[in-house]
């Protein structure tokens, strides 16, 4: 038995939620009194994991999968998961992680749970917290099946170091059959992306108008932040459709999400519930924001963010 | 072009959640139902292709009787007939078993589904559902197009999109962008009429089992109240998130 973990890379780096996830399987892996093994695919150094507690990781070097494609990821997946008898499966909640978990889960005949939060409270019967209802609630909800898929939410179980001395085994894939097929890839280079952000800085329709977002690209490049918007603002078209955060629009667990001139719809703050510290700065002290925010600040925006900007590079070069 | 569209019927986005029975049950009272968001962009696309390009569009739902309402209200805006699988089903696993049941039975070329219900959140169904009849698969589909058997899919990457070539049969996770949300269809009168008289299928359950139970819901922890600052003293919100939350 063992806890198979898939460690997403992107140019063969490891993504931030890849060593979250292994931290997870680590836990989990202690909970069942076995081992966790991390299934990388294409990253060229993989040593980094026995940090957070691989013992054993199984690198997958197959030029077929330089892009991704979810049926032969998932095959793969679903192969090491075999060759290892792993019992439970662990992928983060990106995009790519959510597209092939329930196909490894029927792969495997798993119960399948995604937005996972917490290690499990029991492990027989098998009880996992995850995020239900647009993260307005949670359920503990018991997997019945031998094999367990978990997608884990990002940032929720965060980054253990647990050093370990790991080792690194190659694995000769079988690369399934795909109909389906990558055209083209068209990505925002050089930009944090939302779905990797700490810190993401947001503004809403409070903005007036997209000459005014030059202010909220310079606090976010400060910040390190990627920028986002409220749906209004996307709908107008002053920022583009990616950046749209809510309940429609992409999510956001960032550990800080800054809202500026945002009023806090319910559908928007759907969205954005699993940021960990929320920040809001509005000119109206009634904007429903202010009741799901930790830290604001009543005032206008015009004048509040210059500033910040201002006192922020202080802070930074200090 | 035969199209199954999969409707899950969930609380509309503005519901305040509550459970009943010891938190072990989402509580219906005073909440109301709607067309699950992520569904009805995918239902509008199947009537664009049903006008421009000539398609049947069927609708399926696996739920209680209760669920009837949301499948007329589809119909109304334009699908031609529905299904509903009648059971409650406790798990996505479980509901894509029975929608792959309903696939297998109508030889359809292209089943649209949203990529998760604006409820439990589980985004399973789809892939799941295209694994178990063994039909291509593009989940998080922001664009579509069909030209005979051939298909042209954008999906959305990590900081972009990406275009996708594929065959039908295919199932599609779709999301915004498959429509926009300014085209979606509302129903109108004459549409609300004819739903009345378009079939609504109901067919018993193959019998699938879940693979997860729900022991119990819980509420998120009351949150502290805002700790404001003053709009003259910004060091003060750098000091508190530099030294208090530590984020910065
Ligand atoms: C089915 C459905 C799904 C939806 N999904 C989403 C979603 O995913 N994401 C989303 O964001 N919305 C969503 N919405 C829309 C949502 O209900 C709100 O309309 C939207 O979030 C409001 O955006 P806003 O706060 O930017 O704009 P507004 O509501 O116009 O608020 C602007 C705010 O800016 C403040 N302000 C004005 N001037 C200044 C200034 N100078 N300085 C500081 N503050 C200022 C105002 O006090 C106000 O609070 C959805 C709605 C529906 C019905």
């Amino acid at each position: 038995m063992s806890v198979l973990v898939f460690a997403e890379s992107s140019e063969g780096k490891f993504k931030k939620t890849a060593l979250e996830v292994v931290s997870y399987g680590k836990k989990v892996a202690e909970q069942l009194g076995t081992n966790v093994v991390a299934l990388t695919i294409n990253a060229s150094d993989s040593s980094e994991l026995y940090t957070y507690g691989a013992e054993k990781v199984v690198s997958v070097t197959n030029d077929a999968l330089n892009t991704f494609n979810a049926k032969q990821y998932a095959a793969v997946v679903t192969e090491v998961a075999k060759a290892q008898n792993a019992t439970v499966v662990v992928v983060d909640s990106s995009i790519d992680g959510l597209y092939i978990a329930p196909i490894v889960a029927v792969n495997l005949e798993a119960g399948c749970v995604s937005n996972v939060v917490a290690a499990p409270s029991n492990t027989n019967p098998f009880t996992v917290k995850r995020k239900t209802f647009s993260n307005k609630a949670l359920s503990n909800t018991v997997i019945s099946t031998d094999h367990k898929v978990i997608g884990l939410a990002k940032n929720s179980f965060g980054i253990h170091e647990n050093v370990v001395a790991g080792t690194t085994e190659t694995f000769e894939a079988t690369i399934v059959a795909s109909k389906v097929k990558s055209e083209k890839v068209e990505r925002v280079t050089g930009k944090v992306t939302i779905a990797d952000a700490d810190i993401v800085v947001s503004g809403g329709r409070g903005l007036k108008g997209p000459e005014n977002w030059g202010m909220i690209e310079e606090l976010a490049s400060i910040l390190g932040a990627a920028t986002a918007c409220s749906k209004p603002v996307s709908d107008l078209g002053w920022r583009p459709h990616s950046e749209h955060v809510g309940q429609t629009g992409k999510p956001v667990a960032a550990n800080l999400y800054i809202a500026i001139g945002i009023s806090g719809a319910i559908q928007h703050l759907a969205g954005i519930n699993a940021s960990k510290v929320k920040v809001v700065i509005n000119t109206d002290p009634e904007a429903p924001f202010f009741k799901a925010a930790d830290y604001g600040i009543v005032g206008d925006a015009f004048e509040v963010v210059p500033k910040l900007i201002e006192k922020l590079k202080a802070f930074k070069a200090s | 072009m035969k199209i199954l569209v999969c409707i899950s019927h969930v609380p509309d986005t503005t519901s305040k959640i509550n459970f009943a029975e010891n938190d072990t049950k989402f509580d219906t009272n005073g909440v109301q139902f709607v067309i699950n968001p992520y569904d009805e962009f995918c239902l509008t696309r199947a009537m664009w292709f049903k006008e421009k390009q000539g398609a049947s569009v069927t609708i399926v739902n696996v739920g209680g009787a209760e669920t009837e309402p949301t499948l007329r209200k589809a119909l109304a805006i334009g699908a031609d007939n529905a299904i509903r699988v009648n059971v409650n089903p406790t798990d996505g696993f479980q509901v894509a078993k029975e929608l792959a049941a309903v696939v297998k039975s109508g030889a359809y070329d292209l089943v649209l589904a949203g990529k998760e219900s604006a409820d439990y959140n589980g985004q399973m169904v789809p892939g799941m559902l295209a694994t178990l009849t063994d039909f291509n698969f593009i989940n998080g589909c922001v664009g579509i197009e069909v030209d005979g058997t051939n298909v042209s899919v954008q999906r959305e990457i990590d900081g972009g999109n990406e275009t996708l070539s594929t065959n039908l049969p295919l199932v599609i996770g779709g999301q915004k962008g498959v429509v926009e949300e300014k085209d979606l269809r509302i129903p109108n009168m004459r549409g609300i009429m004819m739903a009345r008289k378009k079939p609504l299928q109901v067919i018993e359950a193959v019998g699938a089992e879940a693979s997860t139970t729900i022991q119990s819901f819980e509420k998120l922890a009351p949150k502290g109240a805002v700790k404001l600052v003053d709009a003259d003293n910004v060091d003060e919100l750098i000091s508190l998130l530099h030294n208090e939350a530590k984020v910065i």
